[in-house]
């Protein structure tokens, strides 16, 4: 739009005014409308633009001398009759549409104040298209006709007011202006109460509307491509062409230009436009042509051939043709400015372009397409599938029409089952906002109304989990022809593989591989996986603790699926269900993975996770996917009996970690909560005496299935920030995962029973619990109370205290890590922790600053107080914590 | 000093009558008009109108205007037409 100021007389100005204060208050008494106060409006509408079709038609063609009276009714018709058959059970008032899969519903909010540009070439069908449209979706419009098309505009506005008004829509619903200049566009187009300027017309309007400022549907010009192939039925082409070319003599935008056809039927094509009426032009009469419709300097049409008849417009330019002539047949051979006759022609004009090969058809069909009719519509005659998709591929247009006429295809409805329209959208390509055909939707505003949902949840364990002493007995139920160990020196030493052995079932041909005792890396898998194929392995025991078990996790892995990059599945995710990248599920050998542990604190013989390094390229891997789950689980006392004393200690305290985690985690459900708890009360009962008495079966075997218990808990809930300072911590410092997680435990309780400063998002939580939670633990331990504060701090000061009983150091300092060299550390460890995953479950998010805190807390140790804010007041509420 | 509140109930039948009424019976000496719409369940083009005239004419003679119990269609609608700046709200 011009930036010129709009130059008005203040009467002017206050008839505009009044206008748009009228439109105004009709649309805001039209808000109060039903969907049923609406629809008793639009049927009456619709009958009286039907009944008005043949007279507003006639009035269209003597105003404007544009296009042919009988088709212009049949214009009306449709943008009643068809836009009414397809409006007529649309909601579009209140609840237009339900998703309850979803829990969200939406609804409709009118836009207010229309200001409505139509077109001289399609006048009264356009405004009985429009009216309908707006009393569907409760909105008043101020109406702006084409100048030369004031008057059959107006007489249509005021056929549907009149009617609309008695059937109760509010006074002042449609205005059409009258004798109105472009500053009067502006101005309107300008004003703070218009919502949408919806503008149907040449380019001048469409871009004037989208250079308000305002939003703006703009729709106008094309330039439709045809590609006739040579599979196509040539005399449906030819008739559906001719009938759509000719179809108001050609002012429908949507109609076609240019048909570009295959060599091969060329010659027999323009036979059969000849023979139904056509005047193949001769080189000369093209040349003349092309001087006369087209202005050579802008490529616009000439106005005077505009929605003129065939006969008409050869006699102006002086070309004789024969007086029934229906279309004139231009040959061409190019494209663009050199070619006048390849642009937009809303007259019967119809250029042609002979092709010799679908491949350079195709490429006339995008010259064409972009050589003014972007984005707009385009036509293809093929019965040839792929002809059809390539041409759909390639062509950038809002509706490509198949094998039916292009203008009356366009409007949707007749041919086909797009949605009724007299405003085509054109996309980007267009310069528009949207490519669909134009329809009460947007109208609307389209509001979401999005309830709250509880995510989907999930408890998944191993297949089988067998326990308790000698509980790998039951390996001799599986079958397998050929069986990989893979387990390391020091169990081997140990007896625990001839433990195992003895009780696989003979028939099995077993193998053992040793690996390090250590963080399995790229290396190690791979001969790991080397040997399973040398095997053909059905089935791997994995025997040890953590690092042989993740080892045998991955080599499966790898062995089932071998094209799967270990790399790229590890990449990171937020959320487990909404994850990027997903894991292979076509597996290649069936193999199956019996996990038995010979630690108790890790759970990996439970878990979906498995960590892994790669030396050579210097990165850590850390895999999480249930798939990696093992099939069958063994938590088989007998080989922690003997575990020494750091051992028992380092793995106890990290399974409590990781039962205190997954109790508060924002994934915590019912199902996991049972196992940490549980995992809870048996490490405090089980691991001092399990300390003290290595010796002591029952410790020994309630703290092997504590561990797995509360592997079940993390491996569904997840673990917390906790594990994320220590994983940070304790890569820095080569300080044991156990001894860091201590170091932070019971500041993290703190933390976390505090008020968050930010909390973690989670829809399936209703309230921040977890204080509530730790003080649940508290009351399963014991350890009185009568606040949910001293519960907490009742937890920390036991937790302080069991750790002090195995003598954990308590503090960071204590390692002989120096202030200085801490400080100097810190920004690195903050920004760590910050970027490890195991905090995105944390109840409370922990802002860096805060993990700075945490870290200085650690460092300096024990102390840390519960201040659980407003449930410090209250009495105990643990019971309702979950 | 006493305030004085001129208090009318708007016909929820006919609105816009109802409001040339009050309209009509506006004083300058009062400090307030109370404009009572419980019963006004939607509100016509006229309605619309004549609370538009009324909340000028209120404006001309320095009337402060008071609406009570005005419903959320209602409201909506007053919002719609930047007409509810021109009055106070009571529930």
């Amino acid at each position: 739009m011009s930036d010129k100021p709009v130059i008005l007389s203040e009467e002017r100005i206050a008839y505009l005014e009044g206008l748009v204060r009228q439109a105004r208050a009709a649309a805001a008494v039209f808000s109060q409308f039903t969907q049923e106060d609406v629809d008793r409006i639009v049927k009456p509408m619709v009958l009286a633009g039907l009944e008005q079709a043949q007279y507003l038609a006639r009035l269209a063609v003597e105003e404007t001398k544009i296009g042919v009276m009988e088709d212009k009714a049949i214009k009306n018709m449709v943008a009643t009759e068809f836009v009414y058959n397809y409006v007529k059970d649309k909601k579009t008032v209140g609840v237009i549409r339900e998703y309850p899969e979803r829990s969200l519903v939406e609804v409709a909010e009118p836009i207010g104040v229309i200001f409505s540009m139509t077109p001289i070439t399609n006048p009264t069908s356009t405004v009985l298209f429009k009216c309908i449209m707006a009393i569907k979706t409760r909105n008043a419009v101020i109406f702006s006709p084409h100048p030369n098309a004031g008057k059959c505009c107006y007489e249509a506005v005021r056929t549907m007011y009149e009617t609309a008004v008695k059937c109760g829509a509010p006074e002042g619903v449609f205005t059409c202006l009258q004798g109105h200049t472009l500053d009067d566009n502006k101005y309107l187009m300008r004003h703070k109460d218009i919502g949408l300027i919806d503008a149907t017309g040449g380019p001048g309007a469409v871009k004037a509307a989208y250079s308000s400022g305002k939003p703006a549907l703009g729709v106008g010009a094309g330039n439709t491509p045809v590609y006739l192939e040579k599979s196509a039925d040539i005399p449906m082409a030819v008739v559906d062409i001719i009938t759509s070319k000719t179809f108001d003599n050609g002012t429908i935008c949507a109609s076609e230009q240019t048909v570009v056809i295959d060599d091969e039927i060329y010659d027999r094509a323009l036979d059969q436009f000849a023979a139904l009426g056509s005047h193949v032009c001769n080189e000369k009469e093209t040349e003349i042509l092309a001087r006369t419709v087209i202005d050579p300097k802008t490529g616009y049409m000439q106005p005077m051939a505009v929605g003129q008849k065939a006969t008409n417009i050869a006699k102006f330019v002086g070309i004789n043709v024969k007086p029934k002539t229906k279309l004139l047949i231009t040959p061409i051979t190019g494209v663009g400015p050199e070619h006048p006759l390849s642009y937009e022609k809303l007259f019967p004009v119809l250029s042609v372009y002979r092709a010799k090969s679908m491949d350079q058809a195709l490429k006339v069909c995008i010259d064409v397409n972009h050589n003014g009719g972007l984005g707009h519509t385009a036509v293809v005659f093929s019965n040839n599938e792929e002809v059809i998709q390539k041409f759909g591929d390639v062509i950038n247009a809002g509706r490509i029409i198949v094998n039916s006429p292009g203008s009356i295809g366009a409007l949707g409805g007749v041919y086909n089952d797009m949605v009724p329209t007299f405003s085509f959208g054109c996309g980007t390509g267009g310069g528009n906002s949207t490519t669909d055909n134009v329809n009460v939707f947007h109208y609307l505003n389209i509001k979401r109304v999005a309830r709250r949902t509880q995510a989907h949840m999930w408890f998944r364990v191993p297949n089988q989990i067998y326990f308790n002493m000698n509980a790998t007995e039951n390996l001799r139920n599986f079958q397998s022809r050929s069986t990989l160990i893979i387990t390391n020196a020091p169990l081997e030493q140990l007896g625990h593989v001839d433990a195992v052995k003895r009780c696989i079932p003979t028939e099995t041909q077993v193998r053992v591989t040793i690996i390090p005792d250590a963080e399995p890396d790229i290396k190690i898998i791979r001969q790991g996986v080397e040997a399973l194929n040398f095997y053909k392995a059905d089935q791997i025991i994995a025997l040890g603790g953590g690092s042989v078990i993740d080892a045998a996790k991955i080599m499966k892995l790898q062995y089932e699926f071998p094209e799967a990059d270990l790399e790229e599945l590890a990449a990171p995710f937020l959320d487990l269900r909404k994850r990027v990248v997903q894991y292979p599920t076509e597996k290649t050998n069936h193999a199956r993975l019996i996990a038995i542990s010979t630690t108790s604190g890790t759970g990996s013989e439970v878990t979906p996770f498995a960590v892994m390094t790669d030396k050579e390229r210097g990165f850590k891997v850390t895999l999480a996917d249930y798939s990696l789950t093992p099939d069958v689980a063994i938590v088989d006392p007998q080989y922690v009996m003997s575990m020494p004393k750091g051992l028992t200690v380092d793995t106890g305290v990290d399974c409590l970690t990781h039962a205190l985690e997954a109790g508060v985690s924002i994934f915590a459900s019912p199902y996991t909560d049972s196992n940490a708890m549980m995992a809870v009360r048996m490490v405090f009962k089980y691991l001092p005496i399990a300390f003290e008495n290595p010796k002591d079966e029952e410790a020994r075997t309630m703290m092997h299935n504590a561990a797995c218990i509360a592997a079940i808990a993390f491996s569904n809930a997840s673990v917390g920030v906790n594990h994320a300072l220590a994983h940070a911590f304790g890569a820095r410092f080569g300080v044991p995962h156990g001894k860091a997680n201590a170091l932070m435990l019971p500041h993290v309780i703190a933390y976390n029973a505090a008020v968050p400063t930010k909390f973690m998002p989670s829809p399936n939580q209703r309230a921040y619990v977890a204080h509530k939670k730790y003080a649940m633990m508290a009351d399963l331990l014991g350890l009185g109370g009568h606040t949910v504060e001293e519960k907490v701090q009742n937890l920390i000061t036991a937790t302080e205290q069991l750790l002090d009983h195995l003598g954990v150091p308590r503090s960071i300092s204590e390692l002989g890590i120096s202030k200085e060299e801490f400080e100097k550390a810190i920004p690195d460890l903050a920004k760590i922790a910050f970027d490890d995953p195991s905090w995105r479950s944390n109840p409370r998010m922990p802002l860096v600053s805060e993990i700075i805190e945490l870290f200085w807390a650690a460092y300096n140790g024990r102390g840390p107080k519960a201040a659980v804010g407003d449930a410090k007041k209250k009495k105990s509420e643990t019971m309702v914590a979950v | 000093m006493t305030t004085v509140v001129n208090w009318h109930k708007v016909d929820g039948k006919r609105v816009a009558q109802s409001l040339q009424e009050a309209r009509e019976n506006l004083n300058s000496s009062e400090v307030q008009l109370l404009l009572d719409f419980s019963e006004v369940r939607r509100i016509d083009p006229a309605g619309l109108h004549a609370v538009e005239d009324l909340a000028s004419a209120a404006e001309a003679k320095s009337v402060k205007v008071g609406l009570r119990e005005v419903n959320v269609d209602v409201y909506k609608v007053l919002k719609l037409a930047r007409l509810t700046s021109r009055f106070l709200f009571e529930n």
